[in-house]
Parts: structure tokens; C-alpha cells; sequence
């Protein structure tokens, strides 16, 4: 259900006065987090390979114009003579999947628990505060590295875990804004109207409350990314042969001497997306922010 | 002032106290933790024994009691890998930890807080997006994947560099930058924007109309000013991304620190270790946070009296 009181300009406009209004870093991190989405997507297509078929005679070969170079294998191939492209494509792919159900599960919890402790209040809100206090108190790696090792290293513990970082910035975000709009008059009329919480919540607090939740979310986008990359590095994530860009850099690191290929293009891609969502967060942060636009 | 400090010190053991109970359950609620390190070919007769020599067959309130009063005793029990005492393991890792964390806010200091001064000072010329350019992309760039960089290219090509252990002050080089790079690029933004605040006070207008020069305006009215949040800035969040990033950057480097320790705990699933060191490393945080909370309150006496906790 739309909101009335929202005028709402057909998407293809919005999106293309969104555009005019980007400098050329944020069109190249638009043109560049776009294409990565569309090949992680693609993955399956786009890929010459199999990305966890094995041949042992094309092993550690280089990419593509380099001296040993084997036809068909863009990017070279790893210790075991898997294409390092297809595996950075289909890592691309995890990758980015499980930081996209990660934050919308940090969303889901922490939205939730700010919605209840600004409309509830009391006891319940005093007790939620207190495990945002208690998050942030400590390393999330550390809290990540213990769940990991006692829960196991199954996908759904990974989207907990990655669910987990970043929960109490959206209950503070939520919570503070849902304690700002509380003291708005239109709240008090719906109030005095008879309308239920829950319908307050849905009908006159959520749209109010998008765009910060919409901006914190890119935010903890490229958080999650790293997260999850430095958990997979560190041999603490999705277990091989399944490739995410995080392992394919973590297992390629020891072949780096002579294989440094293995390692370039996974990293590569860790970094594009993590900048690409990085300049997009900003640049919806600061449009967001209508103090900043005055600048 | 004192009632301040009584408030953030009950404060700081309530949390540590939460952190204890969510670790202990944890690791019990998911399932037997002898189950954990049990390799093949153990027999039940074997499993029996680990079970009742870690005390896992009693009621689990009398192991909370019992893992409690650790706290007192200090007997915190053995690693199931190394049979040593975990308190021993972690304990001699505090130090080396200590000293990569140090040098790492050390250069994280120097290099940002002129950095974010100069970004803030030439916000519209170059000088300032350059700044703002290179904080971003230190921002993007995974810490483990700036240090095999830094591997491949000053050990391996260059061989300049040792890459494990840290026996000389050659060892410190690499993981105090790698570690340094995304902390740098946080202080800095943070700096920029503390300037900027300042930058725009009456009071900076009033330093400038009485003639002070542009340097003595920006360092004593300035810099001064921005300086507090500054601190807070690098004890809060620096140094909890400090500890975080720590956890990598030893395992890479083999860096004889706690977070070396977490890792390989971790991956060899040693629950006592890893139990012992995420709490002290939790302790360290809280710790470090309440003083920096203090410090912060005894230089703003207005902080004192909002409220707060």
C-alpha cells in the first residue's frame, strides 16, 4: 500500500533525476556496483567453467597474454587447475548474497527492537538499550570468530553471524527516530483517533523512517562485505571447495610468490564492491540529510 | 564527579557480567562441547572421561556457579588441545598484542590528525579531496588484503621485510601499517569533520578579528577545541576497530598476540581458549571505553550532569 501523502514520481524519473544528480566518482561507483550485481547474478552464464572442476595439467597457469597462458582461461587458473575467473564470478556471487540476506537480517532484528523499545518504552526499552550498549562494547570479529567456532561454519550460522553485526545501529537509528516523530502531533491525532500501535507503527512511523534505514543499510553493506571476506580469509567461513572472494584470498595467499593471479582478482573485486557501496552510502547518506545539503 | 565515576564503574561490571553469562550459554546451549575436538576412533569410555574431568555432566546452574567463581580462584581450566592452562596461553599474549595495538594507534595518530587538519583547512581546494579520496579508499581496502600486498611486495620481491613473528623492529613495519590503514582513514574523516565543526565557531571569528595569525587561530582556538572529540574518537572507536582488526592482521603475520591465538583456536575449535580470550579481550575493551568515558567527563564537566547510562 502506497502512502497518500507521499507524492510519488514514476521510477524511471526518479531514477534518472537521481543520476543527473551524481558527480562522476558516484556515477563510476553506480556504473561499477550495477555491474557487479549483474555478473554475480549472471555468475552461471558468464562463466566459461565450473568453477570447482579440477585439471591437473593446467595447474597455476597465468591469465590470458602472459608466457604458459592456457586458451579459455581469462584469469589463469588456480593450484588446481580451476578457472580463476569463473570461481571469482561465483565467489562475486556468494559474496554478495550473503552480505545481502546478512544485512536484511540485521535490518529485520535491529529494526524490530528499536520499533519496540521506542513505542513500548519502560523496562523493555531499558533492556533492549542495554544490548545495543553490550554490542558495541565488544570487537564484533571476536564475537563472529565465537559463534563460528562453536556453531559451525554452515551458510545459515554465516548469515546469522553476519546478520548479527550491525543489529543495535539500526535499533538506535529506529528507536531515536520513532522517540523523535512519538512527539510529533500527526502521532497524537492517529492516537487520540483509536488507531492500534501496530498500525501506528505501520501506517505513520515506517514510511518516516525509510530513509535513514535505507542509508544505514548500504553503510553496513560494505561492512558485512568485509566481514564476511575476512572471516572466509581467515578459513572461518563457507568451507572449500565452495569459492567466496574472501577464501579464494585467504587459500591463494600461499601460492602468491608465483601464483600472484590467484589472489589479484578476488581481491580486485573485494575492493569494487566495497568501494562501490561505500560512495553510494555517502552520497544517499548526505542526500539524505538535508543539513548536509545546505553545505 | 565521584558519582560519576561510581555510575560508569557498576556500569562497566554489569556489562562484563552480561558478556560472561551470553559466552558461557553459549557455548553450552550448542550442544556438548567435548563433542567439539573428539576425533574419530575415540571410544565412549574416552568421551565419559573428558566429559567428567570438565565437569559437563553436572546440572548447567552449577556450571555457570563453577565457571563463575573462576573469576575468584582464577582457575579458568586447560586447553583441550595445548593441556595447558588458558589463563597461561592468553595471558602471555597481552603483551605483543599491547605492542602492535600501540604502534598502530601511534601511526594512525600522526598521520591523521595533520591529514584531517588539512582536509578540514583546504576543504575546497584539491588539497582536501585528495585527503578525502585517499581516506576513502583506505576505507574500502580489506585490511588482510593491504598486507599480503605488502607481503608480495617487500618480502617476497623486494625481500626487505621479515614476514613472520616479531623478533626486530623490521617485524613491526608491516603489521603496524596494515593494521594503521583503515584506522587512518576513520581518524582522519573523524578529524576533518571536528575541524570543520570548530572551524565554523564565533569564537574562531572572534581569534581571527583580534589579529592572532591564521596558525595560532587554527592550533590553539582549533585545534584545541576539536581535540577532545578527537581523543574520544581514537579511545572509542579506533581502538575498538584496532582490536578487531588485530584478530587478522597477527594471523597473517603470526604475530604472537591474542588474536593469532582466537584464530587458531577458532579453526582448531580449543571452546576453553577461545572462551578465556574473548573475555579478556571484551574486559580490555570495557575497560579502556569507561576510561576514556571518564577522561572525556573530567575534561567537559557539562558531560557529567546530562544524562547519561
Amino acid at each position: 500500500m502506497m502512502n497518500p501523502a507521499v507524492p510519488a514520481p514514476s521510477a524511471p524519473a526518479a531514477a534518472l533525476q537521481l543520476w543527473r544528480s551524481a558527480d562522476a566518482i558516484q556515477k563510476a561507483a553506480i556504473v561499477i556496483g550495477l555491474s557487479l550485481v549483474l555478473l554475480a547474478v549472471l555468475a552461471p552464464i558468464v562463466a566459461p567453467f565450473d568453477p570447482n572442476s579440477q585439471s591437473l595439467i593446467a595447474r597455476l597457469r597465468p591469465p590470458l597474454g602472459f608466457e604458459r597462458a592456457k586458451a579459455g582461461h581469462l584469469l589463469g587458473t588456480d593450484e588446481l587447475g580451476r578457472d580463476v575467473f569463473s570461481r571469482s564470478l561465483f565467489g562475486l556471487r556468494l559474496t554478495l548474497m550473503l552480505a545481502g540476506l546478512g544485512a536484511t537480517l540485521g535490518l529485520l532484528i535491529g529494526g524490530t527492537l528499536g520499533l519496540l523499545a521506542g513505542i513500548v518504552g519502560g523496562r523493555t526499552e531499558a533492556s533492549i538499550m542495554a544490548a545495543v550498549d553490550t554490542q558495541i562494547a565488544v570487537p564484533f570479529t571476536l564475537v563472529a570468530l565465537f559463534l563460528l567456532a562453536i556453531l559451525g561454519s554452515s551458510i545459515e550460522v554465516i548469515v546469522l553471524v553476519l546478520g548479527l553485526a550491525g543489529w543495535e545501529q539500526y535499533a538506535r537509528i529506529v528507536r531515536g527516530e520513532v522517540r523523535r516523530l512519538m512527539k510529533l502531533p500527526f502521532i497524537e491525532a492517529a492516537r487520540a483517533a483509536g488507531a492500534a500501535p501496530l498500525r501506528i507503527a505501520h501506517r505513520h512511523l515506517l514510511p518516516n523512517i525509510v530513509s535513514p534505514l535505507v542509508v544505514q543499510f548500504t553503510l553496513a553493506l560494505s561492512n558485512i562485505v568485509l566481514l564476511e571476506s575476512t572471516l572466509s580469509f581467515l578459513g572461518l567461513g563457507v568451507q572449500p571447495p565452495t569459492a567466496t572472494l574472501g577464501s579464494m584470498v585467504g587459500i591463494g595467499r600461499d601460492y602468491m610468490p608465483t601464483a600472484p593471479w590467484i589472489v589479484a582478482a578476488p581481491a580486485m573485486m573485494i575492493l569494487l564492491v566495497t568501494f562501490a557501496v561505500q560512495i553510494l552510502g555517502d552520497w544517499l547518506r548526505d542526500g539524505a540529510d538535508v543539513r548536509l545539503r545546505a553545505r | 564527579m565521584l558519582s560519576y565515576a561510581l555510575r560508569t564503574l557498576i556500569r562497566m561490571v554489569l556489562t562484563f557480567f552480561v558478556i560472561v553469562t551470553i559466552v558461557f550459554f553459549a557455548t553450552r546451549l550448542s550442544g556438548n562441547a567435548v563433542d567439539f575436538v573428539i576425533g574419530e576412533g575415540m571410544t565412549t569410555e574416552d568421551r565419559d572421561l573428558l566429559i567428567k574431568y570438565y565437569e559437563l555432566d553436572r546440572p548447567i546452574w552449577s556450571q555457570y556457579l563453577a565457571f563463575l567463581r573462576a573469576f575468584t580462584d582464577g582457575q579458568f581450566g586447560l586447553s583441550f588441545i595445548e593441556r595447558r592452562p588458558v589463563s597461561e596461553m592468553v595471558l602471555e599474549r597481552i603483551w605483543p598484542s599491547t605492542q602492535l595495538l600501540l604502534s598502530a594507534v601511534g601511526l594512525t595518530v600522526l598521520v591523521s590528525i595533520p591529514l584531517g587538519i588539512a582536509a578540514a583547512i583546504w576543504r575546497k581546494s584539491w588539497i582536501g579531496s585528495a585527503v578525502m579520496v585517499v581516506a576513502f579508499l583506505g576505507y574500502a581496502v580489506p585490511n588482510f588484503v593491504l598486507a599480503i600486498v605488502m607481503v608480495l611486495l617487500f618480502s617476497y620481491w623486494l625481500n626487505w621485510l621479515p614476514v613472520v613473528g616479531n623478533g626486530t623492529a623490521l617485524h613491526f613495519i608491516m603489521p603496524t601499517v596494515a593494521l594503521a590503514g583503515v584506522l587512518i582513514a576513520a581518524l582522519t574523516r573523524f578529524t576533518r569533520n571536528a575541524m570543520l565543526d570548530v572551524l565554523g565557531q564565533d569564537f574562531m571569528r572572534t581569534a581571527r578579528a583580534k589579529g592572532l595569525p591564521e596558525n595560532a587561530v587554527i592550533l590553539r582556538h582549533g585545534l584545541r577545541n576539536a581535540g577532545i572529540t578527537i581523543l574520544s574518537v581514537i579511545g572509542l572507536q579506533v581502538a575498538g576497530l584496532a582490536a578487531s582488526g588485530s584478530v587478522v592482521i597477527e594471523a597473517i603475520f603470526a604475530w604472537p598476540g591474542i588474536g593469532d591465538l582466537l584464530v587458531s583456536s577458532a579453526l582448531r575449535r580449543d571452546y576453553p581458549v577461545l572462551q578465556f580470550g574473548v573475555l579478556t579481550v571484551a574486559l580490555a575493551v570495557i575497560v579502556i571505553n569507561a576510561a576514556v568515558d571518564l577522561a572525556y567527563a573530567w575534561a567537559d564537566p557539562r558531560l557529567r550532569h546530562t544524562v547519561k547510562g
